[in-house]
């Protein structure tokens, strides 16, 4: 009877429950489904016990070649995750329940999230941040979609530097929408200024940047705000955080939306997820965020506590009319990315921004020393860099995976043109000895 | 509690970095540099270990309260589903973008391609792409399926609705809209299905799809579900099943027998996983073949020696609703509660959860207003307005619970019930809990009639009373000023 040990039932207990409800069997209770409905086939195997399951899981993992030395980037980054991020966000009090609805018996999901916005808020220089999204991707989509309302325009113009999949994503999200999705041509790496000066003009709800760019450049955008402002759009930044350890914040810049992918804090690799879209805005802005998000008020007798708040704006009130259709978020993903960033702390943040960049400095040193290597961008970078192969760089990545080097990003499946080049991610996990022996098997891979 | 901001004291760490063994990089210029580093918490590892965990029990959770939050599938996630997660946490999702990477990660994407194989035979669909991030990022996948299916017919323009019914979760129409389309909302009957006739009036060929729900949110299976699909079908408008409910039918109905084309699946909801304090979930979409074409890439693919790739040049895509693969970390979890359970545990699944909403709503039906009296699947909808007419509100019962140390049931939806109170038991709950909390809200109808003051007090034993939510969304004070 018990073929599911988390169905607790006895059968006397179920006999018992049948006779409350006055059937005979719990057929009986299917009964509404007209039999010619009923499923003739369920061809699932049979279940085991958790000791199997564990093994059969184990064996799968095991199909996959382990011990990977990550150079690769391209949205999901190989960072250090402190014990406390596991321990914490497994206490089961967080995992296992839900959206905080009733906020009495939920406060520590509240005023966790609130304490994760506040983060975000003064990790991109912004008024408001929301309690997640689902990843980068959407991220950058809702933000643009936003930017629709705010403005009610209908074009949305988007730098090549930005990640392609990011754009891949929006473009799905924007499709059936009547709205117009305008991409810069990158130049060496950069934002083409002159194309953008030239596709500025009042159609244009947002223009959408990303910093560090796909290509790894930091650029300087000072001026770039003023004249997007300057039409009546909005600038939305796709920015990676741990950068902003060191680089100058998306409201420094003068970004009204500020977007990305959360993987970094404290998120595992997990082959892509889970992580969290992360959106900060400028405080005008808040009532046509998308998603959840927790304020501060008093209960009856003035004690401070957390709700969600401005709910009107969401799908299960405003069904059709709402910001966006998103429920379910990625609250276990930003409370990691606030323990992360609780942790690594201040002073700490901005320690780990400079060590990634100084290893990707000694690595973009290190491999440009090669014959016939040489940097494509002529801007600074912070962890990532584009090298210039003397040859298709994707045949030196196939073969260098072979050696346990996943040896970076080949553009040619991005960009056309770019077949010899190498997008290449140098974390803080890298080190000096991993950097060196990649140096040599990319030398030696360029030889053959 | 204090804000972990309020602990910070400057210069103090929680962990301590690696040390560099390269040289110091040349400094950036000024220009790129931000003027103040950002306001982050300063504080040990105790420090932060205290203040999380004294949050965490601050919250209801699966683990420590019965949490019978309707529509929510609540069900008790087993340990060995995190434990199997964490054996796949090292891989990098790029890696299989590579060229030549897909040899290095047949394990994840054979994981990936067995768990669709595996759904698509629990719901009868043809094929699954796994990279919807939740249930409405699902719908909205679907929805979009369905648009590209018309469009590529050429009749993208002329097909501009999609029909709901009245019952429907709000992420249904929200989803739509996404896609580009408006909405047709039809009511519900007095038999708590969607109107047939209603239905029918609605119907043209300007219908792009009907979304359902079955059992509907009311917790009940619509027996007129394939003639409401044959219907659809006429119209050349395709069905989209809402799997929020799924886990009522395993093995008894597949949607895709019964006339859906497609369909989402909660695996945070049917399949175990954690729902994290309102995620991460994961939304796979299941089509059948005439939808195959325009499926999300990269789409993970079986070649002719058994081996999984990569197909990422369809010309008829939608292209890319998520940066990688979905939520894989949620799938792996997913995959394993599946194997565990295999056939017969999922149909216990179901068996036992329609045994238990039933058993209590036998047991409520004389103390609560049932407005749709009849066998009920998964869940079943009670309405406060007998205690109303005390002025107690669905609100004040559900605050009751709390005193009593459970999670409140869904409260005010559906929308189509007054003063609503949605029941999701699940079938991990034990029959003595469930006694337990039976005795519980008849002690809130008993309550009522006697002293309703104390249903408006409650709840009293948690951190905090009840919260002004006006004040809230009127200051909007969402991120911490000092």
């Amino acid at each position: 009877m018990l073929n599911s040990h988390y169905c607790p039932h006895t059968p006397e207990e179920i006999q018992e429950m049948l006779s409350v409800i006055g059937v005979a069997s719990v057929e009986e209770l299917f009964a509404p489904i007209p039999p010619a409905l009923r499923a003739t086939t369920f061809n699932l195997p049979t279940g085991m016990s958790e000791f199997e399951t564990f093994s059969r899981m184990q064996a799968i993992a095991g199909e996959n070649s382990q011990g990977m030395t990550h150079f690769i980037g391209g949205g999901f980054y190989d960072h250090i995750i402190p014990s406390v991020v596991d321990h914490l966000s497994g206490r089961a009090e967080f995992y296992t329940a839900y959206t905080p609805y009733q906020p009495e018996c939920s406060q520590g999901t509240l005023q966790a999230l609130f304490e994760y916005q506040t983060a975000i808020c003064r990790l991109t220089g912004l008024d408001v941040s929301n309690a997640s999204l689902y990843d980068g991707g959407s991220a950058c989509a809702e933000a643009a979609m936003m930017a629709l309302r705010v403005t009610g325009r209908s074009r949305i113009v988007v730098d090549g530097c930005v990640s392609p999949f990011s754009r891949q994503v929006l473009k799905t999200y924007l499709f059936n929408l009547d709205v117009e999705v305008v991409e810069i041509a990158p130049q060496g790496g950069l934002l083409d200024r002159a194309a953008l000066a030239a596709l500025l003009d009042d159609r244009v709800a947002a223009v959408l940047i990303q910093n560090p760019n796909f290509f790894g450049s930091i650029e300087d955008f000072s001026g770039l705000a003023d004249q997007v402002h300057g039409v009546g759009a909005l600038l939305i930044g796709s920015v990676y955080p741990i950068s902003l350890g060191v680089l100058k914040s998306p409201g420094e810049i003068g970004i009204d939306i500020a977007v990305g992918d959360g993987q970094s804090l404290g998120n595992p690799l997990s082959f892509g997820g889970p992580s969290f879209g992360f959106i900060a805005a400028a405080k005008k802005y808040i009532r046509n965020m998308p998603g959840r998000i927790v304020g501060e008020t008093v209960d009856r007798n003035g004690k401070r506590g957390y709700v969600l708040t401005l709910q009107a704006r969401e799908q299960h009130i405003k069904r059709h009319r709402a910001t966006s259709n998103i429920c379910s978020n990625q609250g276990l993903c930003a409370l990691r990315g606030l323990i992360f960033l609780s942790s690594v702390g201040k002073e700490g943040l901005a320690d780990l921004a400079r060590l990634n960049r100084d290893k990707a400095e000694y690595a973009k040193a290190r491999l440009s020393a090669i014959p016939g290597v040489s940097v494509l961008q002529a801007s600074v970078t912070f962890n990532e860099f584009t090298l210039v192969l003397p040859k298709n760089a994707a045949a030196v990545v196939a073969g260098l995976l072979e050696m346990g080097i996943a040896a970076g990003v080949p553009l040619g499946d991005y960009y056309k043109g770019f077949n010899n080049c190498l997008v290449v991610t140098v974390t803080e996990k890298r080190t000096k000895r991993e950097i060196d022996l990649f140096a040599k098997e990319l030398e030696v891979a360029l030889c053959i | 509690m204090h804000l972990i901001y309020e602990q910070s004291t400057p210069g103090r760490r929680g962990v301590r970095l690696p040390a560099s063994d390269v040289p110091a990089a040349s400094a950036l210029p000024d220009t790129l540099l931000r003027a103040e580093k950002a306001g982050l918490a300063e504080v040990s590892e105790l420090d932060l270990v205290r203040h999380f965990t004294n949050l965490s029990r601050r919250n209801f959770s699966v683990d420590t309260n019965f949490y019978p939050l309707g529509s929510c599938t609540m069900k008790y996630n087993a340990k060995v589903l995190e434990n199997s997660a964490a054996l796949f946490t090292p891989f990098h999702p790029m890696t299989a973008l590579l060229p030549g990477g897909v040899d290095f990660c047949q394990g994840t994407l054979g994981m990936l391609y067995d768990l669709g194989q595996l759904l698509a035979d629990i719901t009868g669909m043809d094929e699954v792409t796994t990279q919807p991030l939740a249930g409405a990022h699902g719908e909205m996948t679907g929805i979009m399926l369905i648009a590209a299916y018309h469009a590529a017919k050429g009749n993208r323009a002329k097909k501009k609705y999609v029909v709901v019914p009245d019952s429907s979760h709000g992420t249904n129409p929200a989803s739509a809209a996404i896609a580009g389309y408006e909405i047709i909302t039809v009511p519900t009957a007095p038999y708590g299905d969607m109107d047939l006739e209603l239905f029918k009036a609605a119907m043209s060929d300007e219908v792009a799809a009907v979304m359902m729900t079955c059992p509907n949110t009311l917790g009940l299976f619509n027996p007129h579900i394939k003639e409401i699909s044959d219907i659809a079908h006429s119209f050349d408008a395709l069905m989209y099943y809402d799997g929020a409910n799924l886990n009522a039918i395993m093995g008894k109905v597949k949607p895709g027998d019964v006339g859906f084309d497609v369909m989402h699946v909660n695996l945070h909801k049917t399949f175990g996983t954690p729902h994290g304090g309102g995620g991460p979930g994961s939304g796979p979409v299941g089509v059948k073949r005439a939808l195959i074409p325009f499926l999300p890439q990269p789409r993970i693919v079986m070649d002719g020696d058994g081996k999984l790739q990569l197909e990422t040049a369809n010309p008829g895509t939608i292209g890319r609703t998520a940066n990688f693969f979905g939520n894989f970390g949620v799938m792996v979890r997913a995959y394993a509660y599946i194997i565990m359970l295999g056939r017969e545990g999922l149909i216990q699944v179901s068996e036992q959860a329609v045994l238990n909403a039933n058993y209590i709503k036998e047991k409520l039906k004389g103390h609560y207003d049932l407005p749709y009296d009849m066998t009920c699947m998964h869940e079943v909808v009670f309405s406060a307005s007998r205690q109303l007419e005390h002025g107690v509100h669905a609100i004040d019962i559900a605050k009751f619970l709390i005193d009593k140390g459970y999670h409140p049931p869904t409260v005010y939806f559906p929308m189509i019930v007054k003063e609503a109170i949605m029941i999701e038991p699940t079938e991990t709950e034990s029959k003595a809990t469930m006694d337990a909390f039976i005795e519980a809200m008849i002690e809130a109808a008993r309550t009522a009639e006697s002293s309703p003051q104390a249903l408006h007090d409650a709840p009293l034993t948690m951190p905090i009373s009840r919260l002004d939510e006006t004040k809230a969304a009127r200051e909007q004070n969402v991120c911490h000023i000092g």
